[in-house]
């Protein structure tokens, strides 16, 4: 919406004629596109100010200026440099929507709202499955299962609509080299022994995942670009990012000056594609360790920080990586963990969901939940990560 | 007999004077001394008013009339005024109408009295959250007029608050709401649809529990209770830019005026509440200018402020958290920065304590600090003790 040209604007004649004299115009996207947010630029963007008012206006400026700056580069008084900003502001704003509407458009959608995992009490858990347009991420320690639950994700999406699927093109961005189409066609058969018998049918379920393998942020970048296309194009109908922590550390390791830069940026697109294309999109997050309780508290809560320190001392204290902004720009957060001898599924965080845990095992058909009837989990456990592997070492 | 004294001394234009008026007025009385108020020289301009108010307020008995019947036109500058003497409720209600301004020729500033605002504030029903003990530390829910953040960890139940809050608006009058409409600006996305028609369902069933002899249709005949009725009135606009954010903050005012003029039956549905989900979440992906961020942030406070105040509406701010290296240590605060954080009149903390969620009234002009519990059930936000499992939606 705020990339909308002047032009198709219905501003008012002398406005229209005045933004456009001072060439405010949105040369981003062409107009068909959806919005989506710009790359990041290394240094501070030129904003218009009256001693330079050649450099172009946009759209965040005229919103974003104070009143008397705005009237310098318009070159207009008071009065018609607020008309301006309202008109600017009521084009930019998106339509109103009752949430009937939403709903009904929800009904009509049909079960196209979710992606079902085939774990049925996962599904019951999140109403359905991995809701589309949202941004799901599943962390958990190494070695757990989350590759295995996305290879079986990514299945889902190509197989044809009748075996539960979405039938449409998946797209995996495999950073870590762990993609193995072996194994993905041999959880195909185990799972779907009745689709992968047909001849030639593994072979079309295998061609519709397109895997690539970005080996620095900048090429995450570059084909996060060309994926605009891309998804409207060839129909892509699931997006899986396996994992996002590692692309996040092949950056650090240039120790550019903005580390959370990047982060930032593919969050919104994330979460914009997700959006727009109406596509779920699946990220998978590293863990990593923290050795004291700092930054779990706030300041009000000062004096009871002694108390939980002796409880915590015992697990292994692991934390999601990405940091706090990325726990809440995600939707739903699956976190996948070990203890007492069972690894379990814990839907940590849904707008829709209870506290619920469920233990699964990873076999050769892939995840599989142990027990479709969930365990409650209260208070702050069901965002806590424990992992307590065997130590072969220790024997 | 009536005597009176009538003293003015150097009544001339340069002179500062005191008027000492003293009025006998029925022999038995004792001559009473009118109260002396030493008076600007410019706001005699603006006492005419009261000058005539006082002749009605000061009663029959009180033949200030005389001394009144010259302050009838109004008075040439530098004369001086003087209070109407008599009962303490008399001279309460004439200094009341000395000092009830409201704006116009006769008000210059546009003040009002902290009486006038009392009375009001006391006759505002308060958005009500769906717990008992949150509602207590609130002093009985979400005020009108203000602007309330509410912050927390991911998960603690920050966006279940405020749909609960869009819902509650709309609990028709005679059941203890405030039958008014809402506003939703999701900037994340985290809004859902089925959850919202959930918790819709779970306020209706409540609202029938405790008016066990309503039926479905309210008296008034304006709101049935069916849930799509309660998800109809709630405006939603989806945000994909700070630039977006800025704009639905601008177009808001247009928008509530529009949809204020639209019904004008005597229930007048308008909307009450403003519930921005979450205000954080643009403003920390796409700024690297932080002088920016905070002139922006501070512009939008003033903005939405405006309008909670001139449309008499609840705004509620739903915010992040980060951490903050004070005292020593890491610490959780806030998000957005110090300046936001004087923006907003009251300021909520939803926190983990225990295994139970706790909110934490971290700032209000007139309340204490204090926590209270809150559950986060199937039918929304409820009080700890309540029963509700949460359950699935299916």
């Amino acid at each position: 919406m705020a990339n909308m040209p002047v032009s198709e604007m219905r501003l008012p004649p002398h406005l229209a004629h005045l933004l456009a004299a001072r060439r405010l115009d949105t040369a981003k996207v062409s107009p068909p596109l959806p919005f989506l947010p710009p790359p990041p630029v290394a240094g501070l963007r030129p904003t218009p100010t009256s001693s330079n008012p050649r450099v172009r206006l946009s759209i965040q400026d005229v919103l974003s200026l104070p009143e008397v700056e705005l009237m310098a580069v318009l070159d207009a008084g008071l009065p018609t440099a607020r008309a301006a900003v309202a008109h600017v502001s009521e084009a930019a704003c998106p339509p109103c929507q009752t949430a009937l509407a939403l709903l009904e458009e929800r009904v009509r959608l049909g079960g196209g709202g979710r992606l079902a995992t085939t774990l049925c009490g996962l599904d019951e858990a999140l109403g359905g499955g991995i809701p589309v347009g949202k941004l799901t991420e599943v962390v958990g320690p190494s070695g757990i299962g989350k590759t295995q639950f996305c290879l079986k994700l990514a299945l889902l999406g190509a197989l044809p609509e009748y075996y539960g699927g979405l039938d449409g093109r998946v797209l995996y961005i495999d950073t870590e080299s762990k993609f193995s189409s072996r194994r993905m066609i041999e959880i195909g058969q185990k799972s779907f022994p009745q689709v992968f018998r047909q001849e030639g049918l593994a072979q079309k379920m295998a061609g519709r995942i397109l895997v690539t393998r970005p080996t620095s942020l900048t090429d995450f970048t570059k084909s996060l670009e060309q994926m605009k296309v891309t998804l409207l194009q060839h129909d892509v109908k699931l997006l899986i990012v396996d994992s996002m922590a590692a692309l996040m550390s092949l950056e650090n390791e240039r120790a550019t000056g903005f580390r959370q830069h990047p982060l930032r940026w593919t969050l919104s697109f994330l979460k914009s594609i997700a959006e727009f294309s109406r596509i779920p999109v699946v990220v998978t997050n590293q863990v990593r360790s923290q050795s004291n309780v700092d930054g779990y508290h706030f300041s009000f809560e000062v004096d009871k920080k002694d108390g939980n320190n002796c409880t915590g001392g015992f697990d292994s204290h692991l934390v999601a990586a990405l940091g706090i902004q990325w726990a809440h720009a995600v939707t739903v957060r699956l976190v996948f963990e070990s203890h007492s001898g069972h690894r379990f599924i814990k839907v940590a965080k849904s707008p829709m969901s209870p506290a619920v845990a469920f233990p699964f095992v990873v076999e050769t058909s892939g995840v599989t939940l142990l027990s479709d009837e969930g365990i409650d989990v209260t208070g702050p456990e069901i965002t806590s990560i424990r992992c307590q592997g065997k130590n072969v070492l220790a024997q | 007999m009536v005597v009176m004294v009538l003293f003015a001394i150097s009544a001339g234009p340069t002179g500062s004077s005191d008027l000492i008026f003293l009025l006998r007025t029925a022999p038995a009385l004792p001559p009473r001394l009118l109260i002396r108020r030493p008076v600007s020289r410019r706001s005699s301009a603006d006492r005419p008013r009261p000058a005539s108010h006082r002749s009605s307020s000061a009663g029959s008995a009180r033949s200030s009339g005389s001394c009144c019947s010259s302050s009838s036109a109004p008075p040439p500058p530098r004369r001086r005024r003087f209070l109407a003497g008599g009962s303490d409720a008399g001279r309460a209600v004439a200094t009341r109408r000395v000092l009830d301004m409201g704006a116009g020729e006769n008000n210059p500033l546009g003040a009002q009295n902290a009486w006038d605002m009392l009375s009001e504030e006391q006759s505002q029903k308060h958005i009500t959250t769906g717990s008992g003990d949150l509602n207590g530390i609130l002093g009985g829910g979400i005020h009108c007029k203000e602007v309330t953040e509410i912050g927390g960890v991911p998960g603690v139940g920050k966006t279940q608050l405020g749909i609960q809050l869009a819902i509650n608006v709309q609990i028709p009058v005679e059941y203890g709401g405030l039958g008014g409409k809402a506003v939703y600006i999701d900037t994340e996305g985290s809004f859902m649809v089925e959850r919202v028609y959930q918790i819709a369902e779970g306020c209706i069933s409540d609202i029938l529990e405790h008016f066990p002899h309503s039926h479905e249709k309210s008296s008034s005949g304006n709101k049935q209770l069916q849930p799509e009725h309660f998800l109809a009135d709630i405006y939603y606009f989806r945000i994909c830019s700070y630039a977006e954010q800025i704009a639905a903050i601008n177009y808001l005012e247009k928008f509530l005026g529009e949809h204020k003029d639209v019904e004008l039956c005597i229930y007048t549905s308008q909307v009450r509440i403003v519930i921005i989900d979450s205000v954080t979440f643009h403003f920390r992906q796409d700024f690297d200018d932080l002088a920016l961020r905070t002139r922006v942030l501070s512009e939008l406070s003033l903005k939405l402020m405006k309008i909670a105040k001139a449309y008499n509406l609840a705004v509620v701010l739903l915010n992040q958290v980060t951490t903050k290296f004070t005292e020593g240590s890491f610490q959780l605060t806030l998000a957005l920065g110090d300046s936001w954080s004087h923006s907003c009149t009251n300021r909520v903390i939803l926190y983990w304590n225990g295994t139970e969620r706790y909110a934490y009234l971290d700032k209000s002009p007139s309340l204490p600090v204090a926590s209270a519990p809150y559950a986060v059930t199937g039918k929304g936000v409820r009080d700890v003790s309540s029963n509700h499992k949460r359950v699935r939606v299916t």
